[in-house]
């Protein structure tokens, strides 16, 4: 969709923005920028619609040059929302709104019905709002109407410059929220510049890391946050950053690898004797394949031990399971429904990997919060 | 006479004159009109062109303003030299005096436009006289109607020492007035001429309120 090819900025005075950029931009995803000030993200993201022209290499939209289209016409079919928001005082928000499909002299009936499209998308209640002046609104109220004008004359690509950043959170959070559910409606080509690495681990599907002018990093939150590339991006993203999002923490990272698995054909007895040995107080029965059956505990065993000639007659069915995608986030969820406190983990084919018990988890939050506040002394 | 009260005087003055009153009133208000029409015409672009050629900014503003600072009665008297005397000198001379307010008015109302605001309209594909007659000039308009104004203002009394290089005026009865000592004709004179610059200044005040957008009002 987007494509920049060897790309730099070259300032006049010699400083150089960005620096041989290479990267791809997916049709339909919403690629985050992110990096400390400076970084050359918000350049990167102006070349995109020629507000700074770049001085060497290319940039294709489409496979198009995009030095080869007129700028005007380049930039009415990119929507651009920016911090500031820049709404017109003088306007009315229905006019705000209606600006760019009124340039490219759209119908007067289409942008009406256009305006109270989009401002119901952004849940503001036309009949009220429409007339009224941008001081009028909230900053949050605004920034929607920005958005909604960035998506007036529906653009393929919508360039996004930290556009909650001067929001306060909870304004923020709600429009990042908003912005998903758009998204996921109309699959636009979002480029969204931040330096909030909470926001982009939320909003994008792809995240690129700059530092002076440097691509360092560009990958999935997840990959981002379970992979950091080793030095500037790690530091970046904050070690203890993991422990506050657990759904990017794999569950094979925390399971307990090699848990007590017994056969269902062993009797009470024997299963007692191999708890000892292992100093658990719950058994994972499987087949002999490792395909997971059940599970059973010490006190039903105990119970049982004269009445059951096998584990199969007392075993509970385990319903509570994890598979080997889910997260440490499923795992917390799920926790409080695991009847022993401890559940299996398996792969695909049903095979018991492990086990993600209470303490098992409890101690790898603790030794995150612990590495974290560690850091943060270090700061 | 002088044993009448100035009331008299002025009665008797304006029995007598107020066919030249109303002429030399009609005078001082076609100077002031074309000297500000013509301030206007050549100000307002003057302004918007210095936002946009950076490097004739400083040059411009300092014109106008040495213009401005050279007191009035001397530009009057430079300008006789290059135009003779009369009215077109006069008319000549208010305008240079009345450029600075307008064009350095038109200069920082446009400047003042958040730039956040250009930079959005920019973004999303307008074009620069787009930007300038959309947004710039609909936002600077209140504030470029102030310098009309204070232009004006000055204007008007500086257009009374124009009757000084026969371009007549109200100052044609101020300064006939002062030099036959007759209180009564300065007063006839100046009255109006005060009166002038007060009327304009409510008229011009208002138009200023009705050029802010409503959306600044808010």
């Amino acid at each position: 969709m987007i494509k920049f090819e060897d790309v730099s900025k070259t300032y006049s005075d010699g400083f150089e923005a960005v620096k041989s950029l290479n990267l791809s931009i997916h049709k339909g995803e919403i690629l985050v920028l992110i990096g400390p000030s400076g970084c050359g993200k918000t350049t990167t993201m102006k070349m995109i619609n020629r507000l700074v022209p770049h001085t060497k290499g290319k940039i294709y939209i489409d496979d198009k040059d995009i030095m080869t289209v007129d700028a005007v016409n380049l930039r009415r079919n990119i929507g651009y929302v920016i911090q500031q928001i820049g709404l017109f005082p003088h306007y009315t928000i229905e006019d705000n709104i209606a600006l760019i499909p009124k340039l490219k002299k759209w119908e007067e009936s289409k942008i009406k019905q256009r305006v109270i499209e989009l401002m119901e998308m952004v849940e503001l209640d036309p009949s009220i709002y429409a007339k009224r002046y941008p001081r009028e609104l909230s900053g949050g109220q605004q920034q929607r109407v920005g958005v909604a004008r960035a998506l007036a004359a529906n653009p393929d690509i919508i360039l996004m410059d930290e556009p909650f950043g001067a929001l306060d959170p909870i304004t923020r959070e709600q429009l990042q929220d908003e912005l998903l559910r758009i998204q996921a409606e109309m699959q636009k080509t979002i480029v969204f510049v931040t330096h909030d690495m909470d926001e982009a681990l939320k909003i994008g599907d792809r995240i690129a890391v700059m530092k002076d002018g440097e691509l360092l990093q560009l990958d999935t939150p997840d990959r981002l946050l379970s992979h950091p590339a080793h030095g500037f991006v790690e530091e970046f993203i904050g070690k203890k950053r993991i422990y506050q999002n657990p759904e990017y923490v794999s569950i094979t990272d925390i399971m307990r690898e090699n848990p007590a698995i017994t056969l269902p054909s062993r009797t009470p007895k024997v299963a007692i004797n191999f708890m000892r040995q292992r100093k658990t107080d719950t058994l994972i029965v499987a087949d002999g394949s490792g395909k997971l059956l059940g599970i059973v505990s010490g006190r039903e065993l105990q119970a049982n031990v004269d009445k059951a000639e096998t584990i199969a007659e007392i075993m509970n069915s385990s319903e509570t399971v994890l598979q080997h995608k889910a997260t440490a986030r499923d795992a917390l969820l799920k926790m409080t429904e695991a009847q022993y406190g401890i559940i299996p983990v398996v792969d695909d084919g049903g095979k018991v990997i492990g086990v993600v018990t209470r303490g098992s988890l409890l101690s790898f939050f603790a030794n995150g919060l612990a590495n974290g506040l560690k850091g943060e002394n270090h700061e | 006479m002088s044993n009448l009260s100035l009331w008299e005087q002025i009665v008797y003055q304006l029995e007598m004159r107020w066919q030249d009153l109303l002429y030399a009133l009609l005078q001082h208000i076609e100077l002031v009109f074309f000297s500000m029409m013509i301030a206007i015409c050549i100000g307002v672009p003057l302004g918007i062109l210095i936002t946009r050629v950076k490097s004739i900014e400083a040059p411009v503003l300092g014109v106008a303003g040495i213009l401005q600072t050279i007191p009035s009665l001397a530009l009057l008297g430079f300008m006789i030299p290059l135009f003779g005397i009369g009215q077109k000198t006069a008319i000549a001379a208010l305008f240079l005096y009345s450029l600075l307010p307008i064009i350095r008015n038109t200069f920082t109302g446009i400047k003042d436009v958040d730039r956040s605001m250009i930079e959005a309209a920019r973004g999303m594909g307008m074009k620069d006289l787009q930007i300038l007659f959309k947004v710039e000039l609909p936002l600077a308009l209140s504030v470029i109607m102030a310098g009309i104004r204070t232009s004006t203002i000055i204007n008007v009394g500086t257009a009374t020492l124009a009757a000084f290089i026969g371009a007549g005026g109200l100052g044609d009865f101020i300064f006939l007035g002062i030099s036959r000592n007759i209180d009564a004709l300065v007063l006839i004179g100046a009255f109006p001429a005060a009166m002038l610059a007060l009327i304009l200044d409510f008229l011009l005040g208002r138009l200023e309120d009705i050029t802010t957008p409503r959306g600044l009002k808010v």
